[in-house]
């Protein structure tokens, strides 16, 4: 196959948070195999490059998008992020671990927002539990209808509202903004931060966050205040 | 005749994926079914041996895909159940010489002559991992009563749920009585509620499964261990019957926990 060919298969190019990929029309086997090939043809370019790869609206499930990133790996490439309008292929990425947005800097400027680390009002609506093992990273505010497991992590510019329980991992403001805050039915996470703070109060868990507090719980809302987290119960009376 | 193809996962090795699918092909075989299990954890092959049936292997699941042999050379029968069938894993190949086609054409293959397909599979989520969920109608999610085992199910459960697979039935294997009275180990309600997936067994912990895996005689075999009957009850379970749960963990009021136990599962 020509290296024209090969080029309206793929394009590269690189940007600041490692080498964009972006994938064209056609068999996913054919692109898959001529994205190993310009690897293996420019392996010293290549090598040790994080990659992120557009796959449009393409749906990718988990074989797919796990063997590709073994093939990559094999060669010493690391598949961190996946962008995609394809619902499917952004929950695949997510449940492999992959990010799924780019950090916001680079949003941002594309957009032309002056607010640099404010999140605005945009948020992603996520209508499922988030099992051990996903991140999710997004910036502006994420709303997640179901649990955040232990092991899975959230990472927002916003605010994180966790309609569940939310156990995982979560660093809410996370590109500066002390004013973010995390909510959720039952607030016990392995790891809280907003901005630069991490929560100093004990964590209340029972054999290593694995199960929530026992007995009813009361939806609860994490925030910083006089420079450390406080956790308070939910009273939307107050707001 | 349809077989229904049922994979055995578990993220973390040594959960008892190998124990779950021998003493399950013995029980249900034991109760008439037409069973054939696959070992599909290529290069670390055991199922052969909890089964007995390891001096008897020819050929394996490489050769039958790489066409060296016939489907039926592969199949090793058990004599103790005429009905049982193994197709055992190469010892000596890597997991990439099997792709999840070749899984779904062997398993359409099999469908017409068998009730049950088991597949055994390898810990972890790569490709043999891959392989073995591809052809499976159901999944059967086995794990400890211990944080780091229900973490990587969790994350299993994650991945078959992307892969839009299943319906995933929850096992718990080696539950032990006196550590979750000491509160020492997760409950099996703990173990539930965060997986949220149906719970279909729960297995105690037991030396006959050791001693008997070593003789090549699954405890299935032996209706008189607790693990063995716990391992029939799964069986029928799988054949949808409403067989109660055996009373293993009772930090608290018993009945409470009985009734919480048999909630279905919350996805
Ligand atoms: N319920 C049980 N009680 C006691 N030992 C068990 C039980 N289930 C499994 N084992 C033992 O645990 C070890 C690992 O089990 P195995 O089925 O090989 O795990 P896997 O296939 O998931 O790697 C084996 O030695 C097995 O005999
Ligand atoms: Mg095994």
């Amino acid at each position: 196959m020509t290296e024209e060919i090969q080029n309206n298969l793929i394009q590269i190019k690189g940007i600041r948070d490692g080498l964009l990929v972006t994938v064209g029309q056609g068999e996913w086997d054919e692109l898959r195999r001529a994205l190993l090939r310009q690897v293996e043809d420019k392996a010293s370019f290549f090598h040790g490059a994080r990659l992120v790869l557009d796959l449009g609206d393409r749906t990718l499930h988990a074989a797919e998008l796990g063997s590709l990133r073994d093939d990559l790996s094999e060669r010493g490439i690391s598949l961190w992020a996946v962008l995609s309008t394809s619902h499917t292929t952004e929950q695949t990425a997510q449940v492999l671990g992959m990010a799924t947005r780019l950090p916001s800097p680079r949003v941002s400027r594309a957009r032309g927002s002056q607010e640099g680390g404010s999140a605005g009002e945009k948020a992603v609506l996520m209508q499922r539990t988030l099992r051990s093992g996903t991140r999710l990273s997004y910036d502006g505010h994420v709303v997640v209808m179901g649990d955040v497991n232990p092991g899975a992590e959230i990472i927002a510019d916003g605010n994180v509202i966790v309609w569940g329980k939310l156990r995982g991992s979560v660093h809410a403001g996370a590109s500066g903004n002390p004013s973010a805050s995390v909510c959720a039915l039952e607030l016990a996470p392995a790891q809280l931060r907003i901005a630069g703070y991490l929560t100093a109060l004990p964590v209340r868990r029972f054999l290593s966050g694995l199960v929530g507090k026992k007995g009813r719980s009361q939806p609860e809302i994490a925030s910083v205040r006089d420079g450390q987290i406080i956790i308070e119960q939910w009273n939307p009376k107050e707001k | 005749m349809a077989a229904k193809v049922v994979t055995i996962a578990s993220g973390k090795g040594g959960v008892g994926k190998t124990t779950t699918t021998a003493n399950l092909a013995v029980a249900l075989a034991a109760d008439g079914h037409k069973v054939v299990c696959i070992d599909a954890d290529i290069g670390l092959r055991n199922l052969d041996v909890v089964l007995g049936l390891e001096n008897r292997i020819v050929y394996d699941l490489v050769d039958v895909v790489e066409g060296r042999c016939r489907l039926r050379q592969a199949m090793i029968k058990d004599k103790r159940f005429p009905e049982l069938h193994l197709i055992p894993a190469a010892q000596t190949r890597d997991k990439n010489s099997v792709s999840p086609g070749d899984m779904i054409r062997l398993c359409d293959e099999l469908r017409p002559d068998h009730d049950w397909i088991l597949i055994d599979s390898p810990a972890g989520i790569e490709r043999g991992f891959r392989n073995a969920i591809a052809p499976a109608d159901m999944l059967l999610v086995v794990t400890n009563p211990e944080v780091s085992a229900v973490r990587d199910a969790d994350r299993i459960i994650g991945l078959i749920e992307a892969e839009e697979k299943g319906p995933a039935r929850l096992i718990i294997n080696r539950m032990n009585p006196t550590l979750v009275k000491r509160g020492d180990m997760l409950t099996s309600a703990d173990v539930h509620e965060l997986l949220a997936i149906e719970l279909i067994g729960i297995v105690p912990e037991d030396e006959s499964v050791i001693i008997s895996s070593n003789r090549g005689q699954p405890v299935a075999m032996n209706g008189n261990k607790r693990a063995g009957a716990a391992f029939h009850n799964i069986a029928r379970r799988l054949n949808g019957e409403e067989v109660p749960f055996l009373q293993l963990d009772s930090r608290d009021g018993l009945m409470g926990r009985i009734s919480r136990l048999i909630r279905p599962g919350g996805s």
